[in-house]
């Protein structure tokens, strides 16, 4: 066998069907063999960028590892905010580089760069295949390496004369991996202790995030099994939606930056933090010393150095969501613990007064669409439907991850950690290639679509029926924002002059084009959209203006929220602190 | 809500990492790895990387069957930097196993130096007396120069140093610290 058939045999043994890829001049022999199979599914996208995208939304979307398949220098260059944004967000992603053929390699080679050396800050694991002989080895590896313990991307670089080189196969049975063995049980110990802390709680909280995800559908079922068990409230990161249903009694909504008011200030004000699968990120924390001054912390993570990186906690649980939640829920039930009802009850009453504060309420206008107004109705529309969302970056994400009602996992792919512009559009042509059934949603804006948009191409070569929802408010309006609250509203460069007409732009690329202006004719507008069987661009233009709250002002502390209907300009204006201007 | 006028000062937020007053404190971690390509790469890429610092670095293979090298690192930082320093240095794929020596109890820690020391007469004299009386090894001499050859921990090579600079001290060159602990318990591979 040749190299290149050992690869496309490793990857038919390792379960993929899909490849997202772009071809080049080290990576031919790979292709030769993809055009004489039938097995794997090659995913032509147009920029390499979008390859890994397209295979995050992919993986993120089924739990499976994304494959992304690219050639050497700009391919693998291309490819690394996508490994950053899979890095970030623990995506399990197996990126094959090509590479200028082995005698070749530092020697400034056409289209020669040194991707393990680029790509090694921006990867879980990479390897360099010098040889045929290690070839089958490290492609299983890679598998085990992505997959494993708290996932990400890994990185393969295989020069070319190794993918022409003959050598002998090895299935992925035989490998074993020597270092990397993840802890996946937590400690009963530990595991006992917080139980106890939990049973004898007067303000508990769940913070859950992306771990719980990661962990599979195993493990959302099991965090719903102990929130009813013990009837604490539950909050979740960016990352983390759906795990927790939205329409789930205990139910919060997001915290965090732009976070509700119900779960911010029940984060602030708890005594027991229950932290499952999350990583007290700076957009979650806010002001360090006024984070939960008053809670005791338990902290589940499968990632021992996520422990104590930010917070101190007092109970650290070293282990994979779905193992410890169940054995949490085992000892709860076995001790079968007397709870502190009339403690609970006050809190719960106290967390419905927050509620009543209605923190995502918004001015409606008969005349302009709200964005809020827009998802609330795509919220709606698709309720009940098998819809899975993606979600490029800025205000329109922040919207969506407040109004739309995310009820089971693996229905939500946004970029988090990184924060990745232009993310949304190739990670829902990955999702829509993944779940052909479903009705997929990129909420994006007008910015953002601009940044990756070359892959309507790809959704429309496919027949990938992606909804390109735009809430087009001619800014990128995040950081308009920010220049509003931070810098006198000197709108520096953040205005999108000169916006392609976005419905002719989706006739140019073959597909639907749809716009709408007016919040009468949106439901209907809404309708057509999802009843299409086609790619469309859906030109939402939404108020310019408006901002995005809740709202903490960067070096603030969680119970002091910007809110909606009590800001004015003078309040935006002196919201931030000078030292809080520092941040970001 | 306040103005900005009023507002207390602000302590560092969230949005970069505390400035602590916690004590700093030093530690030599031993770092088990593969002996792979890039793996010095990996370890020092994690330290520029997150901001923490390297005092000094040893690395060489130790087990050449197993193709397994230990790499001694003298760091320092707070109490959880250098916690999560090892974690960190633990999450790394082809790294075994890490052991702070610091808090293992008294390590052993030793370190080379190769000392070029130039000179006549009296100073010259004084120099041979001295690096007897620290057991440095002349290992090079001519006529106006001597190599000496110095092993010991950090301080002690740091002492001779300084005690030659009076005496023609024209080069140093240090292995910087290697270390092993005490005791008949091995660092697991």
């Amino acid at each position: 066998m040749n190299g290149a058939e050992i690869i496309l045999k490793a990857l038919v043994d390792q379960g993929v069907e899909h490849v997202f890829g772009y071809p080049g001049g080290a990576v031919i022999p790979i292709y030769d063999e993809i055009f004489q199979q039938d097995a794997i599914k090659h995913v032509l996208v147009r920029h390499e960028q979008g390859a890994v995208h397209a295979a995050e939304g992919y993986a993120r979307s089924t739990g499976k590892c994304g494959v992304v398949l690219v050639t050497s220098g700009p391919g693998a260059t291309n490819a690394v905010t996508g490994l950053t944004d899979a890095l970030l967000d623990s995506i399990p992603i197996v990126c094959l580089t090509g590479q200028v053929p082995t005698p070749l390699i530092g020697s400034d080679a056409f289209q020669e760069c040194d991707t393990v050396g680029i790509t090694r800050p921006c990867t879980k694991h990479n390897y360099l295949v010098k040889s045929i002989e290690e070839l089958p080895r490290i492609l299983h590896e890679a598998f085990y390496v992505a997959t494993s313990g708290r996932p990400g991307p890994v990185v393969v670089d295989i020069p070319k004369d190794v993918q022409f080189a003959l050598g002998d196969y090895l299935g992925k049975d035989n490998i074993v991996h020597k270092t990397y063995v993840p802890q996946l049980d937590g400690d009963e110990l530990a595991i006992e202790v917080a139980i106890e802390l939990m049973a004898g709680a007067k303000k508990p909280i769940f913070y859950t995030g992306g771990g719980v995800i990661n962990a599979g559908p195993e493990a959302s079922a099991a965090l719903r099994e102990l929130v009813a068990l013990t009837g604490f409230p539950v909050t979740s990161t960016l990352m983390g939606l759906g795990a927790y249903p939205a329409s789930g009694e205990k139910w919060l909504g997001m915290l965090g930056m732009h976070g509700t008011y119900e779960a911010n200030l029940a984060m602030h004000d708890s005594d027991v933090m229950i932290c499952i699968g999350a990583r007290f990120d700076d957009r979650i924390t806010g002001r360090l010393d006024a984070f939960s001054p008053g809670s005791k912390k338990i902290h589940v993570d499968i990632d021992p150095s996520s422990i104590n990186k930010i917070v101190k906690v007092d109970v650290p649980i070293v282990g994979d969501c779905k193992n410890v939640l169940e054995a949490m829920i085992a000892s709860w039930k076995k001790k079968n613990p007397t709870t502190d009802k009339a403690a609970l009850d006050s809190w719960n009453a106290q967390i419905e007064t927050w509620r009543w504060r209605d923190c995502l309420s918004y001015t409606a206008n008969a005349d302009v669409i709200m964005p809020q107004y827009a998802l609330e109705l795509l919220q709606e529309k698709t309720a009940g439907k098998d819809v899975r969302f993606t979600t490029e970056v800025g205000q329109h994400q922040m919207w969506a991850a407040q109004y739309l009602k995310l009820e089971e996992p693996n229905r939500w792919m946004t970029s988090g950690g990184l924060g990745t512009m232009g993310y949304g559009l190739p990670a829902a042509v990955g999702v829509q290639m993944a779940n052909r059934q479903s009705l997929v949603i990129d909420i994006s804006g007008d910015a953002s679509f601009m940044m990756n948009m070359q892959e309507m191409s790809t959704a429309v070569q496919y027949n990938l029926p992606v909804k390109i929802f735009i809430l087009n408010n001619q800014y990128m309006g995040m950081v308009r924002q920010w220049q509003q609250l931070l810098h006198n509203n000197r709108l520096s460069e953040t205005y999108s002059e000169a916006l392609p007409d976005f419905v002719v732009l989706a006739e140019a690329f073959g597909c639907k084009g749809m716009r709408c202006t007016k919040p009468a004719d949106l439901p209907a507008a809404i309708d057509e959209m999802i009843a299409f069987d086609g790619p469309v661009i859906f030109d939402c233009r939404v108020a310019n203006l408006e901002n995005c709250f809740p709202m903490i002002p960067s070096g603030e502390a969680h119970n002091t929220m910007l809110l909606n209907d009590e800001v004015d300009d003078e309040s935006i204006g002196s919201a931030i602190s000078e030292d809080g201007k520092s941040l970001v | 809500m306040m103005s900005e006028n009023e507002k207390p000062h602000q302590p560092a937020s969230a949005y970069f990492i505390e400035e602590s007053h916690e004590k700093i404190e030093q530690h030599t971690l031993s770092v088990v790895v593969d002996n792979e390509p890039g793996v010095l790469a990996r370890v020092i890429g994690l330290f520029s990387g997150r901001g923490y610092n390297i005092e000094q670095l040893t690395v060489s293979e130790t087990m050449n069957k197993r193709h397994i090298s230990r790499i001694t690192i003298v760091t320092s930082g707070t109490a959880m930097v250098l916690a999560q320093i090892r974690a960190q240095l633990e999450s790394i794929v082809p790294v075994h196993s890490v052991l702070d020596l610091t808090l293992e109890g008294e390590a052993i820690e030793r370190e080379l130096a190769l000392i070029k020391v130039a000179g006549a007469g009296e100073d010259r004299v004084e120099a041979l007396r001295m690096a007897e009386a620290f057991r440095a090894r002349v290992v090079d001499a001519s006529n106006s120069s001597f190599v000496f050859e110095l092993t010991g921990k950090t301080r002690k090579v740091n002492q001779f140093i300084e005690l030659m600079k009076p005496l023609g001290l024209t080069e140093v060159v240090r292995t910087g610290v290697t270390a092993i602990s005490r005791g008949p318990k091995a660092m697991k591979v």
